[in-house]
């Protein structure tokens, strides 16, 4: 034991005395740690909070009554069902604006709701009479509070100028939520009557009559954790997405605890030849070399941790406003701090130090005590290193094609991603020796030479760090080309897509049918072009049946990506559908395929005519004509239209329209308000990812400067014999600087069309396969631009400090280098 | 006495020219912890052209800060190093650079090759950081060391004679006026030392330049013209045999 | 739990903790109506619900046997509750909560339900004519062949929760009785009261579904309707009920709300087998307890020995199940019992506030 304890003090003097090493040690396993434990907690806060979202509506296993078709069912069939012994409590949720945001708002009624639901906890406490009888309440955990910029007791004004109740805050509130009664949900949204659900307390007794025999098919039993199902397949690949982004950066993280154990473990070669000498045994010097990683980790890796915490709570808005636009999975906004994700945190930090660590390990393990102090032979282990290298990187080459060839999933999709980002960090050492080579070959004059030859011998010391810039690169452009796509993309689909001026929702069939009335008297409305909705499930999958009408406005303007010449024709007829890309993928369905409905009466079969892009719609889409809908689906409500109307023209009918119609119309909408508020899901999505790009650099830089760090006290007895041979200190940190800065640039030139690839591989493998649809590709030379300027910047900084300590060694420090004792 | 005539009459002329080096009172202290310890305190010492010298002494009194100061790798405190008729005692960081370039060449103990560069690289760089290269003196250079078969080879793959040898090879390319060598053979055994010692007399006798050689062996330095010994921080004159070459 | 306020409301009185919350409940009229003396009570108007009262409730009890002699008991509540007065709200905004409770007592077994709704909707209610009072699928509520005018003499009851169902005919062979004065039924010295009458002549016959095991019982029913808006004293803190089936034919109510003075409130109502009743005061009535019993973690005193002097009553009672606990949003012990002594029968005890 204290044979290990002598040992471990000894090993450990090492970084007293090489604080550089340490901090790339530190740092490294630090920031690794972070990034994988911080995308860890954002996936389990948002998973966590899909369970508390689920159990809004269940606990302890309740389920849902949703409508058969159409969103709402007039209230008397929850009496109806209560009266049959049914234990049902009604909600009925919706959208509301507020200021342009939306937020969820869902009414319940508090007495009926199931006590092991989270609403029916939620008014434990507080007092059901302040909550249902007027104005009531509403009930909304603090980070909506602070989203909306309110306080306990505010009343907030909905965009359609009706104003909540007072709010109170609470912290068992569901995430994302705004909780009212009922009552007052209905006023509020203007929908006296009527519930989006039926929340079952238990399951009906067997005695009790059939759900049939009391609402005939109005409704349709939810099976118990459908809807979880359903958001936990739906967000999946968005979460994937979050994981692999994270195990990028924890690999380039772990690039650099390799590198600095390996540095580490070589400067102490001689340390534990002297160790093995004087008597310390293998097993103790085992002991005490895992002991020092061990602790290293566990140091390092709690700050990861703490850091990792800070950066989830820093992301943790926009994943969470991204879920919720792209799925509707609301994310509670304050995270928790939970012990297993803390030791799990630790454990990657152990277990990432161990992998990093191994090699020296071993061969510190494995060393003889005598063997002559030789130098090490770097350069026959070089070439060897190069030629496995780049045989290793053809490999990764060939397995990343033969995931695209033969895969077709989400997983082959990263796997393809990963193959060509492995393959090109082998790669990249070969790639740039040679151009060194290539520099040294050509060049004459000796200072020249010297550099390339030197820069060369430099390479494996700083090829981990190079590597990690290479795939932070790579990430930059590839990522930074497919949101720029997309964002072009998209702005323009958007504009094809909302043709029409205005969108509005009336309340009910009825008003939908008087305001009709209303609209043909303008002279303004160029066209009313009502639509119609309702849900079916195909091959298990949520689908969206869309009734339009096949008007000229989106003949000519609707976007598609594949058409058939008749596929409007087919359409009016009632016989034909046009089908999201989603859905075309999905079941692999293309032009003239068959799609088999489910309606209430039965199976309707339509062909396919067109498909058409439906960006970021989780859900799958058909759209048949309106009539065909209605027929088919009687229930459906035919409640939402659009209009056209001269643009100068469309804030004077909307506010002509409220004025006429108010509560009537539930909800009315100007294409741009629609417009900023679809682009600003996407925003929300992309600023996370561009964080986790920022940060991946981020993590490079620092491995570079750690590389620099570690090899500048290697560094100065290359450098001086040629300062011995007569040039100055100044010279030579410009020679050391230009150095970096080379390298760097070399390695962001070669990022470029890697990052292409990548780019290349996101559209149109792992975007395909995670959400159903293609973008297209496309490229941007502004951006190579960016990440070059970027590169110079990140080198200049890194190696700034490096430098400077160059600059600053003394003559007499360096000509000590030569000095006998030594 | 009339042996220490001749011994001064043969050098009177060198001395009556100016000599190549005149070092005078030169001090040197480093800081420590424990506050500044002086290692030179007004060490005088002179060189003819083409002048061999032992510098001997104890381990730690200084010899190699004396041969740094000289070889314009670092700075002196006080006192004045005249190379050639030139002060370089207070010269800038790049004057010492050019001084080192272009004046004198140094070889140490060890670390004197370009780790990057084979040995043919080695030999010719600061001949041509100089501006002075020779092919044909490099050349000849490299045969007078044995040095042909092994020009592709880099430094670690080198023995310590052959590094050593290099290592003067590199220096003398340069045609210095004046070489340092901070025991060039400590890291060599008695047969190679003795080996390169003769191969280096040669080349130094053929470049024609002063030789400045710090050694701990008796027998090495009884092969240079003149011995001195570094004690307490001073240079005293050692009245040690001259063994002829 | 979360509806524990609205059994404070309710029944503010027993609960300490609550009677203090509540206080103004039991202090000030907050604007609904009073109950005061000499007001005639109006039927069948009175048998539905009296919104402007703030409390209210319907309470169905009765002792049953089996084909085989074994005896049950039955108990059907229906509680309104308003949370402001004034005129009904129309749908969600109604002002009135409604709460059910069923249970069966077997000398073995106690269950019970509770269950919820809102006013306004349609899930809770009660029609004075024809007599119709229920809440979910839970009923009391005049037969479908009973002529429009019979009022409560004909009624069905109907009730389920977890592993147990009933339904009940029931048919009264005797008129209602008015308590206290007139159907003035004073609580407290200090003149809290409530309008309270009974049929307690109900014959009731029907069937049992006692975990999927159907039981054919029948026996004796007694029927409660209060209302009130301030029925409780801050010093009040629980009350002892009885309701008594004498073998002979006649009946007997007995109460005391138990008070922290000490000066406990007794009332009672002799009512003979033709219905005539005769109120009895304070000290006509002793009501003491003769054995507790630990139940759902308090003691709760499941015996007594009752006394009327006026008539010449002194009786103990048992009961079927001491355990005949309500665990409730607001707990309360509510079971069969049965009495020996000068007279004997069976009949219903309900003890709040222990
Ligand atoms: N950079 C330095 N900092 C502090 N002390 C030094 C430094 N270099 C040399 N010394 C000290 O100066 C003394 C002379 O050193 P050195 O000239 O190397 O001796 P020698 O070559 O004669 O063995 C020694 O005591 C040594 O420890
Ligand atoms: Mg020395």
């Amino acid at each position: 034991m204290k044979q290990i304890f002598w040992t471990f003090v000894t090993l450990l003097s090492h970084w007293r005395r090489r604080p550089g090493n340490f901090f790339a040690l530190f740092v490294g396993l630090a920031i690794a740690t972070a990034l994988w434990s911080g995308v860890q907690a954002l996936n389990a806060q948002a998973r966590k909070s899909y369970d508390r979202a689920a159990s809004v509506f269940s606990g302890g296993g309740a389920q849902s009554l949703v409508p058969t078709s159409g969103a709402t069912i007039p209230q008397e069939l929850f009496v109806k069902l209560r009266l049959a012994g049914w234990k049902v409590s009604p909600a009925l949720e919706a959208t509301v604006l507020v200021r342009g945001t939306p937020f969820q708002l869902i009414g319940v009624e508090p007495l009926t709701l199931p006590r092991g639901g989270q609403l029916g906890g939620l008014v434990d406490g507080g007092d059901f009479s302040a909550f249902f009888a007027p104005p009531g309440q509403v009930i909304a955990p603090p980070e909506v509070l602070r989203d909306l910029g309110a306080k306990d007791g505010d009343r907030i004004a909905l965009d359609t100028g009706k104003s909540l109740p007072p709010l109170r805050s609470s912290a068992q509130a569901p995430p994302g939520l705004l909780t009212v009664d009922i009552g007052v949900a209905q006023t509020l949204l203007g929908r006296p009557g009527q519930m989006s659900r039926l929340i079952l307390r238990q399951p009906p007794d067997n005695d009790a009559p059939s759900l049939a025999s009391v609402v005939g098919n109005a409704l349709r039993l939810l099976p118990a954790g459908e809807e979880e199902a359903d958001l936990k397949r739906l967000t999946e690949s968005f979460h994937l997405n979050l994981t692999a982004f994270g195990l990028l950066a924890f690999l380039v993280g772990l690039f650099i605890v390799h590198a600095a154990f390996g540095l580490a473990f070589e400067q102490r070669l001689g340390m534990v030849r002297t160790l093995r000498a004087v008597g310390v045994s293998t097993r103790a010097l085992a002991a005490a070399l895992f002991g020092e990683v061990a602790l290293l980790a566990l140091v390092a890796g709690g700050f990861g941790v703490a850091a990792g915490f800070w950066l989830a709570s820093a992301l943790l808005p926009n994943v969470a406003a991204s879920l919720d636009a792209l799925y509707g999975a609301r994310v509670a906004g304050g995270l928790t701090l939970d012990p297993t994700w803390l030791l799990s945190g630790l454990g990657i930090a152990l277990v990432g130090a161990l992998v990093a660590a191994a090699g020296g390990l071993a061969k510190a393990l494995r060393l003889p005590i005598l063997a002559a102090a030789q130098p090490f032979a770097w350069r026959q282990a070089q070439q060897v290193f190069m030629r496995r290298r780049a045989w290793l990187a053809l490999l990764a080459f060939g397995a990343a094609f033969a995931a695209y060839l033969w895969g077709d999933s989400l997983y082959t999709g990263f796997a393809a991603l990963a193959g060509l980002l492995f393959g090109a960090a082998l790669l990249l050492p070969v790639l740039l020796s040679a151009a060194l080579r290539l520099g040294e070959s050509f060049s004459s004059a000796p200072l020249v030479n010297w550099f390339w030859a030197d820069s060369r011998q430099q390479l494996p010391g700083l090829a981990l760090a190079l590597t990690a810039l290479l795939l932070a690169f790579a990430t930059n452009v590839g990522v930074g080309g497919m949101v720029e796509g997309f964002r072009q993309t998209f702005a323009h689909w958007l504009d094809e897509r909302l043709a029409a001026e205005v969108y509005y929702e009336a309340a009910g069939a009825p008003e939908a049918r008087r305001i009709e009335a209303w609209l043909a008297t303008r002279p303004e409305v160029l066209a009313v072009l009502p639509s119609a909705r309702t849900s079916v499930r195909l091959s298990g999958w949520p689908t969206e049946i869309f009734g339009m009408t096949p008007h000229e406005t989106f003949r000519a303007h609707f976007p598609m990506i594949d058409q058939a010449p008749d596929a409007w024709e087919a359409l009016q007829r009632g016989d034909g559908a046009l089908i999201s890309e989603q859905l075309a993928r999905r079941l692999k369905l293309g032009l003239g395929s068959s799609l088999d409905l489910p309606t209430a009466s039965g199976i309707w079969r339509v062909k396919v005519g067109g498909v058409f892009p439906d960006y970021g719609n989780p859900r799958g889409q058909a759209r048949i004509d309106i009539d065909a809908l209605t027929r088919h689906w009687p229930d459906a409500p035919r409640v939402s239209y659009g209009l056209r109307v001269a643009p100068q023209e469309t804030p004077r009918l909307i506010a002509a329209m409220q004025a006429e119609f108010g509560e009537k119309i539930v909800r009315i909408a100007d294409q741009a308000a629609i417009k900023k508020i679809s682009t600003r899901i996407f925003e929300h999505t992309f600023a996370v990812t561009t964080a986790l790009n920022t940060l991946t650099l981020v993590v490079s830089a620092i491995a570079l400067l750690a590389s620099l760090t570690t090899l500048g006290d290697t560094r100065l007895a290359q450098v001086a014999p040629v300062w011995a041979s007569g040039v100055s200190r100044r010279r030579l940190a410009q020679l050391e600087f230009l150095r970096v800065l080379a390298l760097t640039a070399a390695t962001a030139v070669l990022a470029v069309p890697l990052g292409l690839g990548l780019s290349w591989c996101l559209v149109a493998v792992v975007n395909v396969q995670a959400f159903g649809w293609r973008l297209p590709f496309e490229i941007f030379p502004w951006q190579w631009a960016e990440i070059l300027a970027l590169a110079l910047l990140t080198a200049a900084i890194a190696s700034i400090a490096p430098i400077l300590r160059f600059v600053r060694t003394t003559p007499a420090q360096l000509a000590r280098i030569f000095a006998n004792e030594r | 006495m009339t042996d220490a005539a001749t011994r001064d009459d043969a050098r009177k002329p060198a001395q009556v020219e100016a000599p190549l080096l005149r070092v005078s009172r030169l001090n040197k202290s480093y800081p420590t912890p424990q506050g500044p310890v002086a290692v030179l305190k007004g060490v005088d010492l002179t060189l003819a052209r083409g002048e061999s010298v032992a510098l001997m002494g104890e381990s730690g009194s200084g010899k190699s800060t004396l041969l740094h100061l000289v070889g314009g790798l670092d700075q002196a405190d006080d006192g004045e190093i005249v190379i050639d008729g030139v002060d370089v005692t207070w010269l800038s960081d790049t004057g010492r650079a050019a001084l080192r370039r272009e004046t004198l060449a140094v070889v140490f103990q060890q670390f004197n090759l370009i780790p990057s560069l084979n040995l043919q690289a080695n030999v010719a760089f600061q001949a041509r950081l100089a501006g002075r290269f020779d092919p044909a003196w490099t050349d000849e250079l490299i045969h007078r060391l044995k040095l042909q078969d092994l020009l592709e080879r880099y430094p670690e793959q080198l023995s310590g004679g052959q590094q050593q040898r290099a290592a003067i090879g590199r220096a003398l390319a340069v045609r210095p006026r004046l070489l340092l060598a901070d025991e060039p053979t400590g890291n060599l055994d008695e047969a190679t030392a003795d080996d390169f010692m003769a191969l280096a007399l040669d080349v130094v006798a053929a470049t024609g330049c002063a030789f400045l050689m710090v050694t701990h062996s008796e027998r090495l330095a009884a092969r240079l013209q003149r011995q001195v010994r570094l004690s307490a921080g001073q240079v005293r004159l050692s009245a040690g045999v001259i063994n002829q070459p | 739990m979360s509806a524990k306020w609205i059994f404070f409301a309710a029944l503010a009185f027993t609960s300490p903790a609550l009677a203090q919350g509540y206080a103004g409940l039991g202090d000030d009229a907050g604007g609904f109506e009073r109950v005061v003396p000499g007001k005639p009570l109006v039927f069948p108007q009175d048998f539905g619900a009296h919104p402007k009262f703030r409390t209210e409730w319907w309470y169905v009890t009765a002792n049953l046997t089996d084909e085989t002699g074994a005896s049950y008991g039955v108990q059907w509540t229906l509680f309104r509750q308003a949370s402001a007065p004034g005129e009904e709200r129309q749908g969600w905004a109604n002002q009135n909560v409604w709460m059910g409770h069923a249970a069966v007592t077997s000398a073995s077994e106690h269950l019970f339900a509770e269950t919820f709704a809102r006013g306004g909707v349609g899930q809770a209610g009660v029609t004075a004519q024809p007599f119709r009072a229920w809440i979910d699928d839970w009923n009391f509520s005049a037969q479908d062949n009973a002529p429009p005018d019979s009022g409560l003499s004909r009624v069905k009851l109907s009730a389920s929760g977890e592993n147990f169902r009933y339904a009940f005919d029931l048919v009264a062979d005797g008129p209602l009785v008015r308590q206290g004065d007139n159907g003035f039924s004073l609580k407290s010295d200090d003149g809290r009261a409530s309008y309270y009458f009974s049929q307690p002549f109900y014959k009731i016959a029907g069937v049992l579904t006692l975990r999927g095991k159907e039981i054919k019982l029948s026996g004796r029913a007694w029927m409660d309707r209060e209302w009130s808006t301030q029925y409780l004293a801050a010093s009040q803190k629980g009350w002892d009920w009885f309701s008594l089936h004498f073998s002979g034919g006649e009946k007997l109510m007995l109460f005391r709300m138990r008070d922290t003075s000490g000066r406990d409130f007794r009332s009672g109502t002799w009512i003979s087998a033709d219905g005539a009743t005769q109120k009895l005061d304070r000290d006509d009535i002793a009501l003491t307890p003769l054995e507790q019993t630990p139940v759902a973690g308090r003691s709760v005193p499941t015996r007594w020995r009752l006394q009327v002097k006026s008539r010449g009553l002194d009786v103990e009672t048992a009961p079927l199940n001491a355990a005949s606990f309500m665990a409730t949003s607001f707990p309360y012990w509510e079971g069969p019992i049965a009495f020996h002594g000068s007279q004997q029968g069976k009949g219903y005890l309900e003890m709040t506030g222990y």
